[in-house]
């Protein structure tokens, strides 16, 4: 085994002069790079790459506000095993933006905010350089949870078990880069759906307090649901559908809200609520202020 | 925190007669680790996906992230592409391999064997999936993660996370040990 020369940590963060690499390497995180470097981004003839641009966009836009919704619970959890727990669930859906986000750029470039300095790669301009009606998440990703832990999960459970439905179905897209980005994606939404499955469950049948809670939690979320049937197939809505009673079943929440939404909402069309404008304030406000900054 | 191994750099790399070989470049590509888990190489981790010369002299590495999120994969480029330059490769381009997606089945017998010596419970084989939904399986048993200090099977998963994306946290009921595990995936 090689031996180690630099195991400590701070050592390896101070930047060497002159080493052609310090940029990329002076801590982990820093020097973004094309997350798609070397793979090849020719988007296959007989493909619509308006049509797969704006795909792209959408589930890299839930995945990006889902991402930084659950990135708000770190130090803020009940225990630090489940800080721990969103907080990677949380990285996996901002990689999977982060390659959907250059994907759609790389398929429609004209998607890329006009006012996003030129230096940044496409990934930081869609994030940071579009206003809310241009973002096009679903409303379920962009909800405040108010930090109701019963809230969260019944958010994470639902949008997870959707998202993940909606990927392995793109593992079969003739766009080999997105059917890439799904494959992954199938292994790590699998992972997320159980956990926030495991939390409804294990809430839904606990005590009386934690029944009612995450009864009305499941009401919150459910209440949303309408928006991401209209945009799925019935196979999906189907199999969302099948994922959702089975665990309700389990969790003790069977009295399901027959509540409907007067109007459907539609997030992907860029309308949003305020909700999504206070997050990207703080999620944009440091990358606006300081347009030449890399990190 | 690169680690290339002096034996296995420039001597392996280079022959006399040709210059920088592709086998010479894969065993330095060999020898590089992977950052947030020191011990093991990307090879053994099966991050390493493919060596190669192009007809232009380019060498080619190609490197596949864990999970989607990975944020070293920046790190393991500029790794990579210094041990290979030090070896003598001028032009080197690592590229990102997505598919197949990464599976802890890739990782090889001696990663396994290394990360158990370190107190990480290697993966067990990765879950089959059957083309279609995925099914969720509600209590469903996992198999027993042997402790890597002890060796008892009595364990248990205390969180499904753990400090990287990749492992979880167990402990043991025979020492009392926690340990984290490698999540098959």
């Amino acid at each position: 085994m090689p031996p180690h020369e630099d195991e400590n940590a701070y050592e390896s963060l101070a930047v060497a002069a002159g080493d052609p690499y310090a940029g990329e390497r002076w801590a982990f995180g820093t020097g973004f790079d094309d997350p798609l470097a070397g793979v090849d981004t020719t988007v296959p003839p007989g493909v619509d790459a308006r049509a797969l641009a704006r795909e792209c966009l959408a589930l890299g836009d839930d995945g990006l506000i889902l991402s930084q919704r659950l990135a708000l619970w770190v130090s803020n959890a009940h225990e630090l095993e489940d800080e721990v727990a969103l907080a990677n669930i949380a990285l996996d859906l901002l990689g999977q933006a982060r390659l959907l986000l250059a994907r759609a750029a790389q398929a429609d470039a004209s998607l890329r905010p006009p006012n996003a300095p030129a230096h940044i790669p496409d990934e930081d301009a869609l994030a940071y350089w579009r206003d809310a009606p241009q973002f096009t998440n679903v409303w379920l990703a962009e909800l405040d949870d108010e930090h109701d832990f019963a809230k969260c999960v019944a958010r994470l459970f639902v949008l997870s078990t959707w998202r993940l439905a909606v990927l392995t179905r793109l593992v079969g897209s003739p766009d080999p880069v997105l059917s890439a980005i799904a494959a992954k994606a199938v292994a790590e939404l699998s992972y997320h759906r159980e956990y926030a499955a495991g939390w409804v469950i294990r809430l839904g049948d606990g005590t009386d307090l934690s029944h009612a809670r995450m009864h009305d939690a499941m009401a919150w979320a459910w209440f949303r649901h309408f928006e991401l049937f209209q945009i799925s197939d019935g196979d999906v809505c189907g199999e969302v559908s099948t994922v959702v009673d089975q665990v309700r079943a389990a969790a003790r929440l069977t009295k399901r809200e027959r509540r409907c939404p007067a109007r459907p909402w539609s997030g992907r069309s860029g309308e949003h609520t305020d909700a999504l404008v206070a997050l990207l304030a703080e999620l944009q406000s440091v990358a606006r202020a300081n347009p030449e900054a890399t990190w | 925190m690169v680690t290339v191994g002096p034996v296995a750099g420039r001597n392996a790399a280079q022959s006399p007669a040709t210059g920088p070989t592709v086998d010479g470049a894969r065993a330095v590509a060999e020898t590089v680790t992977d950052p947030e888990l020191p011990m093991l190489t990307l090879h053994d981790l099966g991050v390493l996906r493919d060596v190669h010369l192009q007809d232009d002299g380019t060498l080619v590495v190609g490197i596949t992230p864990t999970y989607s999120g990975c944020p070293a994969m920046a790190e393991m480029r500029a790794d990579l592409s210094r041990a290979l330059h030090a070896a003598g490769f001028a032009d080197v381009e690592v590229r990102t391999v997505l598919s197949p997606p990464w599976t802890t089945d890739d990782v090889t017998p001696r990663g396994r064997q290394v990360l158990a010596e370190h107190g990480i419970a290697p993966p067990g084989p990765a879950p089959r999936r059957a083309p279609g939904p995925v099914p969720l399986t509600l209590g469903a048993r996992r198999p027993n993660v042997s402790c890597p200090q002890c060796g008892s099977r009595d364990t248990v998963e205390t969180s499904r996370f753990g400090s990287t994306a990749c492992k979880a946290l167990y402990r043991c009921r025979s020492c009392a040990e926690p340990f984290e595990h490698v999540k098959a995936i």
